[in-house]
């Protein structure tokens, strides 16, 4: 092979090299990528961060909105969760309280922290919750049991056509795992 | 045999004498043509590992119930076939065609990286053995699908990492093979060679080449990521952390839907070769074939979200996905075009290589078709995660990829080894494998319909007469392959006896460089660039 040709190679092999190497990058970026568009478009919102304030809202007494709420824990978390109630009618623009229960079935302490999703989820922007449980990393000790209430308001806004909104929790252990 | 005269003028290039004796040949060699048989002859042993696990799953699908093996090794299977199949059969196979035939096709004595080549072979092996061997480990292979989904596949056994550092190694093979076609192509063409000279299988690889690069390293990422959520600590994926399961499934289709495309676009180009030297015309818009292809590969990335259309996308998203795929649907119409036109009042003979790629023009427009059905987002939430999709990516894999390789076998195995095939008993592989894989995968869209999901080793009474026809045509499948085998071998041993000619098919010198070298091709070829350059092809 020449000498020029093998230089030729070396030259585009370099540059394929870094190609190959910004598009391991990309894969990264789109990590920040996603969460923006997801942010955008008010897609699949994930914990939030603090509580918003009470923000007073006309009550609409005319309409009702069944609100169901469900518990489940990821696999192997120890804990014991359910909701005070199954589901409950409200008025959109009133603020209700509702109590959840969770106990630990070990004898040691343990963290978990619940994720909160909202079904159909373009009618997650309108449900606003103002104190909840998942806000926080919670710490269970042995044996402890809780009652951990979520109080929440269905934004009069919300279109007609949802009759029914899903508030679900899953609890998961982060007893070993803290960093977030 | 000038060629081969020529060859012992040069004597600067150690390489210029004939292979090593015994099994150092293999192991140390960087000749392409010992490197593509090693990746062809590799992938036809991992078409049977694969088919295995194939025939194990329809085996326990003959009838409801669970059978013989149990859930989650059935899962285990439905994700080791297809990673077997796609990253241990597919892909190697055109890679043991790109090392074969580029070289030849575009005048070049040998790949541009004759060592990288050696390497990116061996990386292969490591990287396939590795992810077999995790059929062996507590816990068991991975059984979440090919997709490796998280939070599923984060409940893996032991195999996890293992499984990862394989897909590494499969992508840094894949990477590497890819870079040494680009430099083959850019650097090595024959003088007067030009780009829009070449044969379409080199364009088509060249094409595929430039997918790889761009996409085996964000699967790379995304598996990475898996592995630091697993052991880590992260949260890429994991909800508790703050992260997002949904987010994998986008990154892994941003690699996934191209990496479909790299096991279809060289299909492309060896239909693209193989039909006009039959239809002995033309390829009727070898332009339009070069643009076609292009566009198809563009196309790629920015369709991925249709293969989820019912994680919660919002509906823009939906519709851009949706028209998005849609408009694939038109160079690949083109593709079919040029192909049935250059058939078109052609003097066509029907040898083996010809059946097989009249039956992938038909067979993959039916799977074309059943695609274009899918990129309609609101009835895909009926297709989604049933065997409908099973039907549709196995027609466009099996009767299209698979029987475009065997065809690629047929059509150059006398050039590789001097000896003419057993046309009688290809003729009836052929024939065999058409039948059967409409048995096998036709029903499957019944089923698909009727709502039964794919990765289940047990279902609904309903559907078990449709089950039991696909796992007659299973077997009926699977074994007629095993005459391929017969053929390849008895073929290197002497064929019928019927000594080749150069050129093998009629005029086939006309349309390609290969069929100007002797039969079979000697170990070194085009040591001294060819004077002429053929120009039937477009």
């Amino acid at each position: 092979m020449s000498e020029e040709l093998q230089r030729k190679n070396t030259k585009l092999v370099k540059k394929l090299i870094i190609v190959a190497l910004l598009m391991f990058g990309f894969g990264y970026a789109l990590v920040p990528i996603y969460n923006v568009l997801c942010d955008i478009t008010g897609q699949n919102k994930k914990i939030e961060a603090s509580a918003e304030g009470e923000k007073a809202f006309v009550v609409d007494q005319n309409r009702e909105v069944t609100v169901e709420f469900v518990t489940s824990i990821n696999e192997s978390t120890p804990l014991d969760f359910r909701a005070e109630t199954r589901s409950l009618k409200v008025h959109p623009g009133q603020y209700y309280t509702v109590n959840f229960f969770a106990k630990n079935n070990l004898a040691g302490p343990i963290k978990a922290q619940a994720i909160p999703s909202i079904t159909p989820g373009l009618a997650e922007e309108f449900f606003k919750k103002v104190q909840c449980f998942c806000f926080e990393l919670q710490t269970f000790e042995g044996h402890e049991e809780k009652t951990m209430p979520v109080r929440f308001v269905v934004n009069p806004e919300l279109p007609e056509r949802y009759k029914t909104i899903t508030l679900s929790y899953t609890f998961f252990d982060r007893t070993n795992n803290t960093e977030n | 045999m000038s060629a081969v005269v020529a060859e012992h003028d040069d004597h600067h290039d150690h390489h210029d004498h004939g292979p090593e004796k015994g099994i150092l040949r293999w192991i140390i060699t960087t000749n392409h043509k010992d490197i593509g048989t090693m990746y062809l002859v590799f992938a036809l042993v991992m078409f049977f590992v694969g088919g295995t696990m194939a025939l194990i799953i329809r085996s326990e699908l003959f009838e409801p119930g669970l059978q013989f093996v149990d859930p989650n090794f059935f899962n285990s299977m439905t994700t080791m076939h297809a990673l077997v199949m796609v990253f241990g059969a597919v892909m190697p196979a055109f890679v043991g065609l790109a090392n074969w035939m580029i070289p030849m096709m575009i005048g070049a004595p040998d790949m541009a990286l004759p060592r990288m080549n050696n390497m990116s072979f061996w990386m292969l092996v490591a990287g396939v053995l590795l992810i077999a061997s995790t059929l062996f480990m507590e816990g068991g292979a991975p059984a979440s699908g090919w997709t490796l989904y998280p939070p599923l596949v984060l409940q893996t056994g032991k195999a996890l990492p293992f499984a990862i550092f394989a897909v590494h190694l499969l992508g840094v093979s894949s990477i590497m093979g890819a870079i040494n076609v680009i430099a083959t192509i850019f650097n090595m063409r024959a003088p007067g060679m030009t780009l829009m000279k070449m044969p379409l299988f080199v364009w088509t690889w060249l094409i595929t080449a430039f997918l790889l690069i761009a996409i085996m390293p964000v699967f790379a990422g995304a598996v990475t990521m898996l592995l630091t959520d697993r052991f880590f600590g992260t949260s890429f994926f994991d909800a508790a952390g703050g992260g997002d399961p949904v987010l994998y499934q986008h990154i892994f289709w941003f690699f996934g839907h191209p990496e479909v495309y790299v096991m279809i676009l060289p299909t492309f180009g060896v239909a693209s070769t193989i039909i006009p030297v039959f239809a002995r015309k033309p390829l009727f818009g070898y332009s339009s074939m070069v643009y076609a292809t292009a566009a198809i590969a563009f196309l790629s990335f920015i369709v991925w979200a249709h293969h989820m259309f019912t994680v919660g996308l919002p509906i823009a998203g939906e519709l851009y996905f949706m028209y998005a795929t849609m408009l694939i649907a038109i160079p690949t119409g083109v593709k079919v075009f040029n192909w049935t036109a250059t058939m078109w009042k052609g003097s066509m003979t029907f040898e083996t290589p010809m059946l097989f790629s009249i039956a992938f023009v038909v067979l993959f427009t039916m799977g074309g078709f059943t695609g274009l059905m899918m990129s309609v987002a609101p009835v895909d939430f009926q297709y989604h995660d049933t065997y409908f999709i099973v039907a549709h990516f196995h027609y466009t894999l099996v009767p299209a990829s698979v029987f475009i390789l065997m065809a690629a076998g047929y059509y150059w195995l006398p050039k590789w080894t001097g000896n003419m095939y057993n046309e009688k008993i290809g003729r009836l592989h052929f024939w065999l494998s058409a039948v059967s894989v409409n048995i096998l995968f036709f029903p499957q869209h019944f089923l698909g319909l009727a709502g039964m999901p794919r990765r289940i080793p047990d279902y609904a009474i309903q559907f078990a007469d449709w089950n039991m026809v696909s796992s007659i045509g299973a077997f009926i499948y699977g074994f007629s392959q095993l005459l391929f085998v017969y053929i390849v071998i008895d073929t290197i041993r002497g064929g019928t006896g019927e000594k080749v000619s150069d050129e093998v098919w009629e005029d086939a010198s006309k349309h390609s460089l290969e069929w100007t070298v002797p039969s079979p091709a000697p170990y070194h070829t085009f040591s001294t660039p060819p004077e002429r350059i053929p120009t039937e092809h477009f």
